[in-house]
């Protein structure tokens, strides 16, 4: 059949370059294998010029697949079923990007664009090393073309091409049997309204820059062992570690800014298997550069280098099988599709995982170690055994999150316990503790020994700087957090203490050691921001406090209670309300046509000094395969803390009505009477004939009754009411007036006995017709600190890098000399 | 031996009583009848809601929401949740829910839905989608809704 309407070119054109990707990178890894191989230095020469060709070609094709995909996207060809499941018309322009992400197959690409880029540079800069290293990174290039091909071999899929037409998907959908089915998919599926946040846009590439930057240190140290030179490799591995570790960091935080942001699981982190499985490749990198490190200035922990380095690429891979093959399912909050590659994904892993700890273990009798004992006195020992730490605290967390890939290989059904937020947050505690005393103590270490008067001398002030401020902020800071007893408070206390302790000492060993050479404290100004991280996490959580704090029905023995999860409260619009520390109010909500959210304004007036602000937290109507709401946060930012708030329930005013099953109450009523309602009094003031007012404009020769009430509340509130009873076409309508803020429906029903005056009144009292929000409202306070630790993490491992490649340059334009000690000291990252 | 294989050694040894101490607090998936029978222990609860029996009224009390689960045995009990109703409560198929039988119910904790329309099975939904649009829907009226 012929169909109408259908744009092939665009789709064949990116299957194409999909294929020609797959072809391209591995000639490439042939190509570089070869050269690596090859001893005679013209043929070596030949095979490395094939292999650049074959690249180039690859990139090429990379960025055709990209195109392709973007021009589907962005000129809505819903034919295609990648345009159609992931973007709409509606979409904003700035969120076309993020439609790459939503599935699968894009973030591949954007996988594969990065090992591009990586690549470029390594081809430019890695000297000898680049035929090894290029070899490994080619071959990852072919794993990743093989995933977005989508061809049948023998009756098994391989990979999952974005090209595929929608009817081609769905077969069976009687749509398509119609050719001119395109005029029926008018628009697509809509992007998932959590990815419409602008950390979405750029979150996504950061972070896969950092799983696609942790090929490179894994990449030399198979060189290393593939071409048994272990030690040349080391240094050049150096500032790519800390690149991969920058960028992931960065690329991490991201995500957690945008779940503070977007997400409505109250806060940054939730130890969400999602988040696990990026972080732990970067505790596990962090290790492996610090060995690495070591290795450098005292020729111990090479193996430890090399083992750390395997696997942080390695778990980056276990990651991707994890949050891809849906085994996750039941644990996560993250939407996970299973595309059906689970034996691929898995193939993946292994493809990379045998082979290179076979080379491992065949090289390992090879590779130098030295047997004398470290002295304890010296850096490299302290270091160790923070990269130790580092390193197992990754494996704690990436252990406890495979409990459901246990649950498939042993067919258990364990299920995750209480409490793990807790769970790691108890663990995580301890490491901070001792991360925290290894990274203010070490740096004051000198490799191999110190005297012990100068470590002494130097660590005195720093040390009791940092007692004195760590012990104000016990004292002072109110960190006062009770749900998991003494023990944990106390760990939190010796944590703020070890981080205070870690930016004191690092910072004053710019000024005390380095003499204030801040260009080259690369280290330093890393460690000051990893300990800057540390103490924002421990103030931000635990001091978070709940604003929203609700006693409504709960018995008085059980107020205060650390297990009462009470935290939504419900505000009826246009009535202020008691919300701890505020007086808040739901104003009102408007629609913003542009970004199709929501907003609902809500005031706070604090009752101390009547500061005033409103946040409007939002809602997305309809999201994409559910026909509910999709809250989101806002939050107002002071420097010192953030006031957060987010919707947790609305009321749908339409079903709510038709469920509402109150009824009215009948009174005989007079002028003058007043009545009691749960909230307080009404007053019949009086009956108006044909009114003229702001709300009804009745003539003459109109027929209506209306009856002027009073409302006075508890709470001393006034309204006014006006139900009304009017005569259309000769019979008489009832209009019954609602006071939204109190509950009430009045309902004039007649005038029983015109003489004596009698008047019957309905009232009724419902839930049905509030307009009201039920949200939550936290504190979060010094989470700028986090943040800002962040920042100076990453301006530290930068200049770190800059020094080191200084210096790296220096020493190649010296013909390969060995490392000196001095330039050593100098630029310890 | 070296005093970092000592250490190595401890470290590990902390980690493995960590994990153990992980694996002491991990909990089954239970039906309704196993998990009466273990009062007050920590599980997850897989049932559906029963129809009609949501009690949610969030001006009295946003912080409380009852309603029968019965599992797929066809077993039932009153499940208490203090916290707002999650979105499409109603329409989920299938909920996991993690909290502890107290006396006459089952005290929740947390609520995971497994909704019908959402991501994993959105295409699924969407070909019905699809489906219905060329069966019911004339080209006339579709172009009418799309305007």
């Amino acid at each position: 059949m012929e169909f109408v309407g259908e744009h092939l070119l665009p789709g064949q054109l990116g299957h194409f370059f999909a294929i020609l990707s797959l072809v391209a990178s591995l000639t490439a890894t042939i190509a570089f294998f070869k050269a690596t191989n090859t001893i005679d230095l013209n043929q070596k020469n030949s095979w490395l010029r094939l292999a650049r060709v074959s690249f180039l070609a690859e990139t090429i094709s990379v960025l055709a697949i990209f195109a392709s995909l973007y021009f589907i996207i962005s000129s809505h060809l819903f034919e295609y079923k990648y345009a159609w499941q992931h973007s709409s018309r509606a979409l904003q322009v700035e969120y076309l990007l993020s439609c790459f992400w939503e599935g699968q197959e894009g973030s591949f690409m954007l996988w594969s664009f990065w090992h591009c880029v990586l690549g470029w540079v390594l081809i430019w800069r890695s000297k000898k090393w680049e035929a090894p290293v290029m070899t490994v990174v080619s071959f990852m290039q072919f794993c990743l073309a093989s995933m977005l091909i989508g061809i049948y071999f023998f009756n098994t899929k391989v990979g999952s091409s974005p090209f595929v037409l929608l009817r081609n998907e769905m077969k069976d959908a009687p749509i398509f049997s119609q050719a001119n089915y395109l005029s029926f998919v008018k628009d697509g599926n809509g992007l998932n309204a959590l990815l419409q946040n602008y950390w979405m846009v750029i979150h996504p590439p950061i972070l896969f820059l950092g799983f696609a930057s942790t090929i490179v240190p894994f990449a030399y140290a198979i060189a290393g062992l593939w071409t048994k030179d272990h030690k040349g490799w080391t240094r050049p591995a150096i500032p790519w570690a800390a690149f991969s570790g920058g960028i992931l960091a960065v690329g991490i935080m991201m995500g957690a800014a945008w779940a503070y942001e977007s997400l409505t699981f109250g806060g940054y982190w939730a130890w969400d298997p999602v988040e696990n499985a990026s972080l732990v490749p970067w505790l596990v990198m962090i290790a492996g550069m610090h060995t690495n490190l070591i290795f450098k200035s005292s020729g111990y922990s090479l193996k430890s280098t090399y083992v750390f380095y395997l696997l942080s690429f390695m778990l980056v891979l276990y990651s991707t099988f994890l949050t891809r093959s849906g085994v996750l399912g039941d644990t996560s909050v993250h939407a996970f599709t299973d595309l059906g590659m689970n034996t691929q994904l898995i193939l993946f892993l292994l493809v990379f995982l045998v082979p290179a700890f076979t080379l491992y273990f065949l090289r390992s009798k090879e590779i130098p170690t030295i047997l004398k004992e470290e002295n304890t006195y010296s850096r490299e020992f302290w270091m160790f055994i923070g990269a130790l730490v580092f390193f197992l605290s990754g494996m704690v967390i990436i252990v406890t999150t495979s409990l459901p890939v246990f649950n498939k290989i042993l067919s258990t059904k364990w299920a995750v316990g209480d409490d793990p937020e807790g769970f790691h947050n108890q663990v995580q505690v301890f490491v901070a503790i001792i991360l925290g005393l290894l990274t203010a103590i070490t740096q004051y270490l000198k490799y191999k020994d110190t005297p012990r008067k100068y470590l002494f001398k130097k660590i005195m002030v720093p040390t009791i700087t940092a007692v004195l401020l760590s012990a104000a902020i016990s004292i002072w800071g109110g960190i006062d957090y009770n749900k998991k007893g003494i023990g944990f408070l106390i760990a939190i206390h010796l944590a703020v203490f070890a981080a205070v302790y870690s930016i004191v000492a690092n910072a004053g060993y710019i000024w005390l050691v380095m003499r204030g050479r801040i260009k080259a404290a690369g280290a330093s100004v890393a460690h000051v921001g990893f300990a800057l991280v540390l103490l924002g996490i421990l103030i931000s959580s635990s001091k978070k406090s709940v604003l929203s704090y609700n006693t409504t029905g709960m018995s008085p023995l059980k107020i205060g209670d650390k297990e009462s999860p009470l935290e939504n409260i419900t505000l009826v619009k246009g009535v202020s309300t008691d919300m701890g520390k505020y007086m808040v109010t739901y104003k009102g909500d408007t629609l913003n046509q542009k970004d199709r959210k929501r907003y609902y304004e809500i005031n706070f007036v604090k009752k101390t000094d009547k500061e005033t602000f409103s946040l409007y937290p939002d809602i997305i109507e309809n999201n994409k395969g559910s026909e509910g709401v999709t809250p989101n946060p806002d939050a107002k930012h002071y420097w010192n803390r953030d006031i957060f708030t987010y919707l947790t329930f609305l009321g749908d005013p339409s079903k709510i009505k038709a469920n509402d099953t109150s009824s009215f109450k009948n009174n005989e009523v007079k002028i003058g009477d007043t009545l009691f309602y749960s909230n307080g009094i009404m007053v019949l003031n009086k009956v108006v004939v044909n009114p003229q007012n702001e709300r009804y404009n009745f003539t003459a020769s109109d027929t209506a009754l209306a009856l002027d009430i009073s409302i006075i509340s508890k709470d001393g509130n006034r309204y006014n009411s006006q139900p009304l009873l009017k005569v259309v076409n000769g019979t008489v309508v009832k209009v019954p007036d609602t006071i939204m803020a109190q509950s009430l429906v009045i309902q004039f029903n007649q005038v029983k006995n015109q003489q004596k005056g009698l008047l019957e009144l309905g009232v009724k009292e419902t839930s049905g017709v509030l307009d009201f929000v039920t949200l939550k409202a936290y504190e979060f306070p010094f989470i700028n600190v986090l943040w800002l630790g962040i920042m100076v993490m990453v301006v530290g491992m930068v200049m770190s890098i800059y020094q080191r490649l200084k210096t790296n340059v220096k020493l190649v334009s010296k013909t390969e000399k060995p490392v000196t000690k001095s330039t050593d000291k100098i630029a310890q990252v | 031996m070296k005093k970092t294989h000592i250490i190595l050694l401890v470290f590990i040894a902390i980690s493995i009583a960590v994990l153990l101490s992980f694996m002491g607090d991990i909990t089954t998936y239970d039906t309704v009848s196993s998990a009466k029978e273990k009062p007050g222990k920590f599980v997850h609860l897989i049932a559906k809601m029963q129809q009609n029996s949501l009690q949610y009224d969030p001006v009295k009390d946003p912080n409380y929401l009852a309603f029968t689960a019965v599992d797929s045995l066809g077993n039932s009990i009153k499940v208490v949740y203090h916290n707002t109703k999650p979105t499409d409560m109603e329409k989920s198929e299938r909920l996991v829910l993690k909290g502890r039988v107290q006396d006459d119910h089952f005290e929740c904790k947390d609520i995971l839905l497994k909704c019908p329309s959402k991501y994993k099975d959105d295409m699924n939904a969407a070909k019905k989608q699809l489906g219905t649009a060329s069966n019911n829907t004339t080209p006339q009226e579709l172009a009418n809704e799309t305007k």
